[in-house]
């Protein structure tokens, strides 16, 4: 494969394609992902050419999807299920905690779950209730996971290349508003560690870190900032578990300001952890409070209302406006 | 339901322009297809609107800057209370302790046998069950309702009419013969039988007599189902597979793990602790029915390799109401996977009666998800046996799922932090002890003259021996090292991790220098 320009759904599928390619225990499972190829398409194409048994389309009950894919796990297999939207993963959500999270420590180590749990989340596109949501933070709330967002095409193929060769089991949350986003991706590429953050964008004033879908809001954050004369850098997190705390804290020492954007609610979300864990490590460095900008405590609102829940451009820069007016 | 229907905004909404944009479908009515977000590209390229007025922020600056030079004063570590100290040195009491409440835990099992059992299983030829058999069986039941209410309907005397249960061995130990179900064993298979059951129970005794002298912190007793779990579990060659409960201290004896390994858990020393794929034996389960998926999904995967083992799911009449229970059920059916499920139905749920489980009897539920089930009795090794051996036979041969309910009781408490007298009553533990597994082939084996008092002198010798190695295994088996929970978090690290574990390890070692000078000091 060249490199190509490829929406986010698209290199997703592509390294999809990859993975059945190259190991034959690796195996796609979930609800529509054969002949639909995914409510989303991001399978699309897929069992047609690796056959039912690598691409299974499943019975709709998640915890069974996540149960059986753990047994498979121990049977050898590196099965990559979906989910189909973040609000429908809670039935499986005992399977993932207790079971999947825990198992390998619970062997002291001799047996590995090698499961990838793909979950399209967030919101802003006009959807039903449960289809919206970002549950990561409850994910990463538990120890035996590690969770990962890529913002674009070229994570999208790397990290899920990561995230089936990893030993552990990762949930690989799907920003949807971003799937038709198209971007470059170079699959002879040398990619970055799976849980490593990533500059995104450079500046001196403030820093802006996000993950998934708040990356793009956050990019264009920082242009607008850059007009009216703030230089805002951005880092894009990639992995919420763990955290690459050393890639903001040495971004916040060169710019004292740090801003933490996500769709999830600030409350005890993954904006929370970091603004506690930076505090600690750049204390001296700080020239204001962590801020953070995300969604209420209030169930995930109907689409009419979404866009004033989530995190715009506005919301972003007001934080920033706070946080430089120190 | 998916946002299939809904999908995609095309007119941009944004803080800032004031307008409300309609939503449309996308065309085609396809998320996929839709274009689900203009919002936020239209959002960047408006000059802002709502910015704030800057007014505020130097007010806060100014307020803020003494706060904030006099917050950077280092602080002071205060001094380390010799409390502080002395809890780190106290001897762990909690792994010592009964926990007080009723937990769904589990136990251990039994010393490995090396001797004949595993032969007993040779000889049993049980013709291939075909799934209508078994289901004659279960509707001719499906009259014998539990009475509305449930509880009435337990108990030894009143009962209403049980379905038939496969019975090779009555209660008083006479043989009798099965029209689909039978097992050819010699007198060495049935002895060997006969010496798991009895090593079993006898590790049993020894594991609840070490957790009442604190030794462990809870122990889950089989007292009772020692033949469904001996039966099931020689019914089984090396390479099929077993998810346990936490109580299949006899089939882990069948597998051949070693029984020290299996306190560890109720000790407190670990979670779980042995390599499954030693013995094909996975891990006890604590979450109820949650492994059952587990032993789905591998034999899922044994039918992707083209294998012929089996895998046998465990699990209790309680478990059968779990959501995770029915939709293993459910996979196992669509694909046909080689997998048993065996259910020991011992009549109670800590103190829930099955009838709060099910208003038909257990083995009935497969027919609705389309394979076999039958009732075996499960106080008859011999039919434990046959029984499971014929639904291994049919799931290697590609014959799919069964359902085995082996009925049969708990004679002992959920655990040793459960006290049966405040729900069941007194003769229906009597009713089941004259339908003792052990006394039962016992009296076979005395009858037809298939083992002298010299075997049972051996075995009762055997028995006792276990018991010290046991005891002496428990009372040596050592405490994990402290650091030992950060490891095996993941199998391939994880940051926060060492971070956390560097970060313990320093907190610990700032003790060593005066711990010794702290004491004494007081609070």
């Amino acid at each position: 494969m060249a490199v190509q320009k490829l929406p986010l759904a698209k290199a997703i599928n592509a390294s999809l394609r990859t993975a059945l390619e190259n190991d034959p225990k690796v195996l796609v499972m979930g609800e529509d992902v054969g002949k639909l190829g995914g409510v989303f398409r991001v399978t699309d194409g897929l069992q047609k050419d690796f056959g039912e048994d690598r691409v299974v389309d499943t019975p709709l009950a998640e915890s069974g999807i996540v149960g059986t894919a753990i047994g498979l796990a121990l049977r050898g297999y590196r099965p990559v299920v979906e989910i189909q939207f973040d609000g429908f993963v809670f039935p499986a959500y005992d399977q993932i905690v207790t079971q999947l999270a825990k198992m390998h420590a619970r062997a002291l180590g001799k047996i590995k779950l090698p499961v990838v749990i793909r979950i399209p989340y967030g919101g802003g596109i006009g959807a039903v209730e449960h289809h919206s949501e970002s549950p990561e933070t409850l994910f990463a709330h538990v120890a035996g996971l590690k969770c990962v967002s890529p913002s674009n095409s070229s994570d999208g193929y790397w990290m899920l290349q990561q995230a089936i060769e990893s030993d552990d089991p990762v949930i690989f949350f799907e920003p949807k508003r971003r799937y038709w986003d198209k971007g470059e991706v170079d699959p002879s590429a040398i990619p970055a560690p799976l849980h490593s953050a990533k500059i995104a964008r450079q500046g001196s004033a403030l820093t802006l870190a996000a993950y998934g879908p708040m990356v793009k809001v956050c990019m264009e954050a920082a242009a607008a900032a850059e007009e009216e004369g703030n230089s805002l850098e951005v880092v894009d997190l990639r992995s919420m578990s763990p955290i690459d705390f050393d890639t903001v804290q040495r971004s916040v020492e060169r710019t004292g300001r740090l801003v933490l954007v996500h769709e999830a609610p600030v409350f005890l979300g993954t904006g929370a952890e970091i603004a506690a864990r930076i505090t600690e490590r750049c204390f001296y460095h700080l020239e204001a409070p962590v801020l953070r900008v995300g969604g209420f405590h209030a169930p995930y609102p109907p689409a009419r209302l979404e866009d004033e829940y989530l995190p715009n451009l506005d919301r972003v820069l007001d934080a920033v406006d706070r946080a430089l007016a120190y | 339901m998916t946002v299939e229907s809904t999908a995609a905004r095309s007119t941009a909404r944004r803080s800032g322009t004031g307008g409300k944009g309609a939503t449309q479908a996308a065309p085609g009515g396809d998320a996929a297809n839709g274009r689900a977000e203009a919002g936020e590209a239209t959002a960047t390229g408006e000059p802002r609107k709502s910015r704030k007025p800057a007014g505020k922020a130097s007010a806060s600056a100014a307020a803020k800057a003494p706060g904030k030079a006099s917050a950077k004063a280092p602080v002071k570590k205060a001094a380390r209370s010799a409390a502080k100290t002395s809890s780190g040195s106290t001897p762990k009491s909690a792994s010592k302790t009964a926990s007080k409440a009723p937990s769904k835990n589990g136990s251990k099992a039994a010393s490995r046998s090396t001797a004949s059992s595993s032969a007993a299983t040779n000889g049993a030829k049980a013709p291939a069950k075909r799934s209508t058999k078994a289901q004659a069986t279960s509707s001719r039941a499906a009259a014998a309702r539990p009475a509305r209410g449930g509880d009435s309907a337990r108990g030894t005397g009143g009962a209403p009419v049980e379905p038939e249960l496969v019975q090779l061995l009555t209660p008083e130990g006479e043989r009798v013969t099965h029209p689909e179900y039978d097992v050819d064993l010699s007198a060495k298979e049935l002895q060997g039988l006969y010496r798991d059951m009895v090593l079993t129970r006898r590790f049993d005794a020894e594991a609840t007599a070490l957790q009442r002298q604190g030794e462990l912190g809870l122990w889950a007793s089989l007292l009772g189902q020692e033949a469904a779990q001996i039966g099931s579990g020689r019914a089984l060659r090396p390479d099929d597979y077993v998810f346990p409960t936490y109580r299949e201290h006899g089939v882990a004896w069948c597998r051949d793990v070693d029984p020290t390994m299996l306190l560890g858990m109720f000790r407190g020393v670990n979670n779980g602790g042995w390599d499954p794929n030693s013995n094909n034996f996975h891990l006890y389960t604590i979450v109820i029915g949650s492994q059952v998926l587990h032993a789905a999904g591998y034999a899922m995967g044994v039918a992707k390799d083209g294998a012929d083992s089996a895998v046998v799911a465990y699990f209790g009449d309680g478990a059968s109401s779990q959501g995770d229970v029915a939709e293993a059920f459910t996979f196992a059916a669509v694909y046909n996977a080689p997998v048993v499920f065996f259910c020991q139905n011992n009549q109670w749920a800590i103190s829930e009666p099955t009838e709060r489980q099910s208003r038909v009897p257990i083995y009935q539920r497969a027919q609705g998800f389309g394979f076999p089930g039958v009732r075996v009795d499960g106080n008859d090794v011999l039919a434990c046996l046959a029984v499971t051996k014929a639904a291994v036979e049919r799931a290697r041969s590609g014959e799919g799922p069964m359902l085995i309910e082996a009925f049969t009781y708990r004679m002992g408490a959920h655990t040793t932090s459960d006290d049966p007298t405040r729900y069941r009553a007194d003769d229906e533990r009597a009713a089941w002890e004259a339908k003792d597994p052990i006394q039962r082939l016992r009296g076979y084996l005395e009858r037809e003259k298939l083992a002298d008092s010299a075997f049972f002198a051996a075995i009762d010798e055997e028995s006792e021996e276990m018991g010290r190695h046991v005891r002496d295994a428990i009372r040596t088996m050592p405490d994990p090292d402290t650091m030992a929970m950060f490891e095996n978090v993941y199998a391939d690290g994880h940051a926060l991790v060492d971070e956390e574990r560097a970060q313990f390890a320093a907190y610990q070692a700032s003790f060593e220098s005066e711990s010794v000078s702290a004491v004494g000091e007081g609070k």
